[in-house]
């Protein structure tokens, strides 16, 4: 919402500086998101008077313009078309800051040469002031602007720009804000009086006005002002709609604008000669009614939407849009001038419904008393008799069903301490209250009892009369105290510290956490093959997507990591190491869909940095086996990896992570395809945890275990066996004996020195006795009795 | 045999002198001291001795080998020490070459700014929750006071999800965390004190300063006797800790459908310091968060008694923070995931 100085100060005194006013405006809820001064660089700039133009001896377009100045006459070359003996101009003298009529840049005035004439000044446009993008010709001042006077004291201004928040309606207006400022500045309020002639005439003999739906009509009231003649505004009243944001049309539209935007009220004027039969109704549309609105549009109605009609149909799309045959148009002679009250849900709906956004339309979605109708009313007639020339009937029609004084609402001063933290003063909360235009008086109990004025559609409950209080006192008068009462009860969820060890360890690992999009595009999903019927197959959309690329709520986070894998490929050839932490959103059947937590990283490129030390071998699948098995390790967790069939993985370098015969995720590679999809080379490495699952091996404390006392001794074991024989089933039996503490497998290999169809794999083998230092003798047993048994059951041998 | 042992003790020890590195030491060991040498021998020897020789000479013997012994530990030593020396002064050590590579990783700066900012709330007794990003129109707005044409909407396009089922209410993308609060207050009796960090969406196309998808943290503290003078004292050493010390702070009026009064936090620009710039719209403030006394409706709705309990709610956003701290000037920077970028914090 703008709104000019100078326009406050028509209704309300100002002392303070703009941009104090600002700030006291911003403090107490009406921010002051930006102020414009007008005239800031006016300098040099003067009312002046046109007495001579004469024609410039060297050019047929220019001519020689004499300009009295109060004190002095001047003359300068002037080629602007509009220029007429005695108009009031605004005359710059060299020095003058102004904007270039054609590039717009700002700069001063010298003095000049054209063709041949010396030119010291100019006559400006409104563009070379800076008021408009007008440079089509020298901008006229009304004929009373005081001549010499200095242009920034007769038509400078400071341009408020507010933030109004949706609960004040009424500060969607020039008196609102007015009212703010008196408010907080304890200034005197002077509103314009709206006294004006009426005819003999009664108007309700020429008008009817019936209210069938008073549930979506609290109030309807209506002028009629005759005689008048259509022509343009004033350009006061131009120059504040403009300054406003809105474009002047004619004087009868622009006063119901003005008062709108003065008072708050929308107003609508029809053509009274084109409400057929004087009868205006105030009804639901009939389904399939159709309404040809101003806009040119025809407009589909349905029985939702509350409609002004006369006796043979709607004029007008209630407090959205007129009809074009009820338009005021330049024949036009006689106003019905309407101001009504219309419920602000309807409102809303109907405005949606038709994607018609107004000025009227956002001011009673924001909820506008129904006493404004008949203030905001009486001011619009005044101004169309005044500017129009007409002459109103006598009396208004006044159509009031729904009629809700303010009850006075009780306050005691015990409970604003108990919600603000601090007491005031009887005087201050009365003062405040009263300031503001409530009505109080104190009762036998010491209890506030406010009534609010008229204008505020906001004030409910005692809280809001509390709220009223502090912000005309100042929320800097609040204390500052921290929570007295002890700490409630803690159950801290065991995933955040799940999810932030895991996050510390990645990161610890060489891992760069991402953030990516939750909605992503079907395209990018479909590059991962899935099974028919999983829940990637079907995610959720978004009803009203933005965007493709924002359209369906991820069901993995793979897709979004190949892609930043990709993105970051095209500048970066090092290993990259990548993992996100967050949710996916699984379909269920009515009911929110399901949010599991997911932590899923990639690993591609070079293992190590390139460096002098050397070492350029590739991510792998083991790497992000080792990942794995460490972040298990810390968590105390000890996995086996089973087979397992991602099809978006390489067919054989993946496995399933089980713990306790659960699946927590997958590690493997990508499958080559995958790869091609996404445009990356790989191989590239992946691991994938549901946290759910993860988390319930994670809880509880660990079982402190004893440390051995007794040495170790150690054995190297190199067996050659079948290709096929997995090292888990080697370690299995070996671990399964006595003694034995630890296997480690420190060797495997494929190749020549062995057997085709075999391999050869080497154990370290620690024995250990908790009871005792063992023997040679003792050792060699149990390794000979290991030996025995996988030589049996998986055809091993020692390789020699 | 005592002149022999005298003989050995000399040459031994002369020889010893000018024994130079640990391979002559061990000839010198091998030939003094070793099975062969003269000195076993002699120790050998004994036996055949009369027993009144036998008992000096071998007493001068076994001392004789003592001293040895203890001659060859000390010469090890010197010559141990000496070849560090020589082996730390050889040649040229490049201690310029880089070190062995370790990766570096990053944590995201969203998420290390939403554990800083939990962590300070924990520290005031605050508990951290999560909760649906998916949620039901309900919890976002209406248990907010927030009807379906209640302007406050308007400023926070949402997202629907395309979920038609019988008796399923409108599905949406949460587009503030302030819907957990309307769960906690629900599900939760008092005292209540958490922090509700977590992504939230508007419909929003995105630009330097907007992005569909978004972090916020709220919070809400409700008890007996909760004021709004402990909402601004425990906002204000928030903001103290986040922002340091010195940094101004701002409390005034502004409204959200879901508390009253209504607040707004704001601190000094951080980059015109309260002077005026365009960072700060040239008011020399910026918007950190907005709160209030929970509306007594709000309560209510969720089984609260607002005649016995008040309380105080607040959310902010948490892209913005490391976008003034660190001066990031685009918020799409977040969810590009660019290493390069990342790599930064």
């Amino acid at each position: 919402m703008k709104v000019s100085l100078s326009w406050l100060k028509e209704y309300v005194d100002i002392t303070l500086p703009p941009h104090k006013l600002a700030q006291r405006l911003t403090l107490a809820g009406n921010e002051v998101k930006g102020m414009q001064v007008v005239g800031g660089s006016w300098e040099f700039v003067s009312v002046g008077e046109i007495t001579a133009i004469n024609p410039h001896p060297n050019a047929d377009r220019l001519r020689l313009v004499t300009v009295n100045l109060g004190t002095e006459e001047t003359t300068v070359v002037c080629g602007a078309p509009n220029l007429r003996c005695d108009d009031k101009i605004a005359f710059a003298s060299v020095g003058a800051q102004l904007y270039d009529g054609h590039s717009g840049k700002l700069s001063r005035l010298e003095p000049a040469k054209i063709r041949g004439v010396a030119s010291r000044g100019m006559v400006c446009s409104e563009k070379e002031l800076g008021i408009s993008e007008s440079h089509q010709g020298i901008m006229v001042l009304p004929e009373d602007a005081p001549l010499g006077m200095p242009l920034a004291d007769y038509l400078g201004d400071v341009i408020f720009d507010l933030d109004i928040t949706p609960n004040r309606a009424d500060c969607l207006s020039v008196v609102g804000i007015a009212r703010e400022v008196s408010a907080l500045t304890g200034q005197g309020l002077h509103l314009p009086r709206a006294d004006y002639a009426e005819s003999a005439v009664p108007i309700d003999q020429q008008v009817s006005v019936s209210v069938i739906d008073p549930e979506l009509c609290s109030r309807y009231s209506a002028s009629l002002i005759t005689g008048v003649k259509i022509g343009p505004s004033p350009a006061w009243l131009q120059q504040r709609l403009l300054a406003y944001g809105m474009r002047p049309i004619n004087n009868v539209v622009d006063v119901t604008n003005y008062v709108m935007v003065e008072y708050g009220q929308p107003l609508h004027a029809f053509d009274y000669q084109r409400i057929r039969g004087g009868k205006i109704i105030v009804r639901r549309a009939e389904a399939g009614e159709t309404l040809d609105t101003l806009d040119g549009t025809k407009r589909s109605l349905d029985d939702n939407m509350l409609v002004i009609a006369d006796e043979k149909g709607a004029v007008a799309v209630a407090g959205i849009m007129g009809g074009a045959a009820s338009e005021v148009s330049e024949g036009t002679t006689s106003i019905l001038l309407e101001a009504a009250n219309f419920n602000a849900a309807s409102i809303h709906h109907t405005g949606s419904a038709l994607r018609l956004p107004s000025e009227a339309r956002m001011r009673f979605e924001r909820g506008i008393r129904p006493e404004l109708t008949v203030v905001a009313l009486k001011r619009a007639t005044q101004l169309i008799s005044k500017l129009g020339g007409g002459e109103a009937a006598q009396g208004l029609i006044d159509v009031y069903p729904g009629r809700a004084d303010h009850e006075p609402i009780r306050l005691s001063p015990g409970k604003l301490e108990r919600v603000l933290g601090v007491g005031f003063s009887p005087e201050q909360i009365t003062g405040a209250l009263t300031a503001l235009g409530f009505t109080c008086r104190t009762d036998a109990d010491g209890d506030l009892w406010a009534a609010a004025p008229y204008w505020r559609g906001d004030i409910r409950h005692d809280g809001d009369l509390i709220e009223e209080v502090a912000r005309i006192v100042g929320y800097d008068k609040i204390p500052m105290t921290l929570l007295s009462r002890p700490i409630p009860h803690q159950s801290p969820e065991p995933v955040f510290s799940l999810k932030r060890k895991l996050r510390g360890i990645l990161v610890g690992y060489g891992f760069s956490e991402i953030v990516t999009y939750s909605l992503t595009s079907l395209e990018l999903l479909r590059r991962l093959p899935m099974e028919p019927g999983s829940p990637d197959a079907e995610p959720l959309r978004m009803a009203n997507p933005m965007t493709f690329e924002q359209e369906y709520l991820r069901p993995n986070l793979r897709a979004n990591l190949l892609t930043t894998l990709a993105a970051n490929r095209r500048h970066e050839d090092g290993g990259i190491r990548l993992f996100e932490l967050g949710k996916v959103y699984l379909t269920r059947p009515k009911d929110l869909p399901e949010e599991p937590e997911v932590l899923c990283g990639l690993m591609s490129g070079p293992r190590l940095e390139h460096s002098w030390h050397g070492g350029d071998e590739l991510f792998g699948f083991y790497d992000a086996k080792g990942v794995v098995e460490a972040l298990l390790a810390h968590l105390g967790i000890a996995a086996d990896f089973v087979e397992s069939n991602d099809p978006a993985l390489h067919n054989a370098k993946q496995a399933g992570i089980m713990v306790s015969g659960n699946k927590l995720g997958v590690i493997g590679e990508l499958h080559p395809k995958v790869l091609t999809a996404f445009e990356i080379t790989g191989p590239v490495c992946l691991f994938e945890i549901n946290l759910a699952q993860l988390l319930n091996f994670t809880v509880g404390h660990r079982v402190f275990q004893p440390v051995a006392r007794f040495p170790v001794v150690e054995r190297d074991i190199a067996l050659v066996l079948d290709e096929q024989v997995s090292h888990a089933r080697v370690q299995e039996i070996i671990t399964g004996f006595p003694l034995v503490a630890q296997v480690t497998i420190f060797d495997a290999y494929w190749g020549k020195q062995v057997p085709a169809g075999k391999k050869s794999l080497a154990y370290r083998i620690v024995f250990r006795s908790l009871e005792h230092t063992l023997t040679d003798t003792e050792v060699d047993k149990v390794q000979q009795k290991i030996l025995t048994k996988l030589s049996r059951e998986l055809g091993a041998t020692l390789r020699s | 045999m005592l002149q022999q042992l005298r003989e050995l003790e000399q040459s031994a020890l002369t020889e010893l002198e000018a024994v130079n590195d640990a391979k002559e030491l061990e000839l010198w060991r091998v030939r003094y001291l070793g099975k062969k040498s003269q000195l076993t021998q002699a120790l050998r020897g004994l036996a055949a001795l009369p027993v009144a020789e036998r008992k000096t000479a071998g007493a001068r013997a076994n001392q004789l080998k003592a001293e040895l012994e203890a001659a060859l530990g000390q010469k090890e030593l010197v010559l141990r020490n000496s070849q560090l020396s020589v082996a730390s002064e050889a040649g040229y050590f490049d201690v310029s070459l880089p070190g062995r590579p370790y990766p570096v990783g990053h944590l995201h700066p969203i998420t290390q700014t939403i554990y800083e900012v939990c962590d300070i709330f924990a520290s005031l007794g605050f508990q951290v929750v999560e909760g649906p990003e998916v949620e039901w129109d309900y919890y976002n707005f209406e248990a907010l006071n927030i009807p379906e044409e209640h302007p406050a909407r308007d400023s926070m396009s949402t997202s629907w999800v395309d979920f038609k089922a019988e008796g399923v209410r409108p599905m949406l993308l949460r587009t503030h965390t302030t819907s957990l609060t309307a769960r906690m207050i629900e599900a939760r009796k008092p005292p209540i004190r958490l922090v509700e960090p977590g992504r939230v969406y508007r419909y929003e196309a995105s630009d330097a300063t907007h992005s569909p998808m978004f972090h916020q943290i709220d919070g809400i503290a409700i008890d007996t006797g909760i004021t709004m003078a402990d909402l601004k004292g425990t906002l204000y050493e928030f903001a103290r800790r986040f922002f340091g010390e010195n940094r101004g702070v701002r409390f005034r009026c502004d409204y959200f459908p879901f508390v009253e009064p209504g607040v707004e936090m704001a601190i000094e620009c951080t980059v015109c310091n309260g002077s005026g710039c365009r960072l700060c719209g040239h008011s020399g403030w910026i918007e950190i968060l907005g709160a209030g006394m929970a509306h007594p409706r709000v309560l209510e709705r969720g089984g609260i008694d607002p005649e016995v309990y008040s309380g105080f709610a607040f959310g902010m956003g948490i892209d913005r923070m490391p976008m003034l701290r660190h001066g990031i000037d685009d918020i799409r920077l977040f969810y590009n995931n660019d290493l390069r970028f990342l790599s930064q914090f």
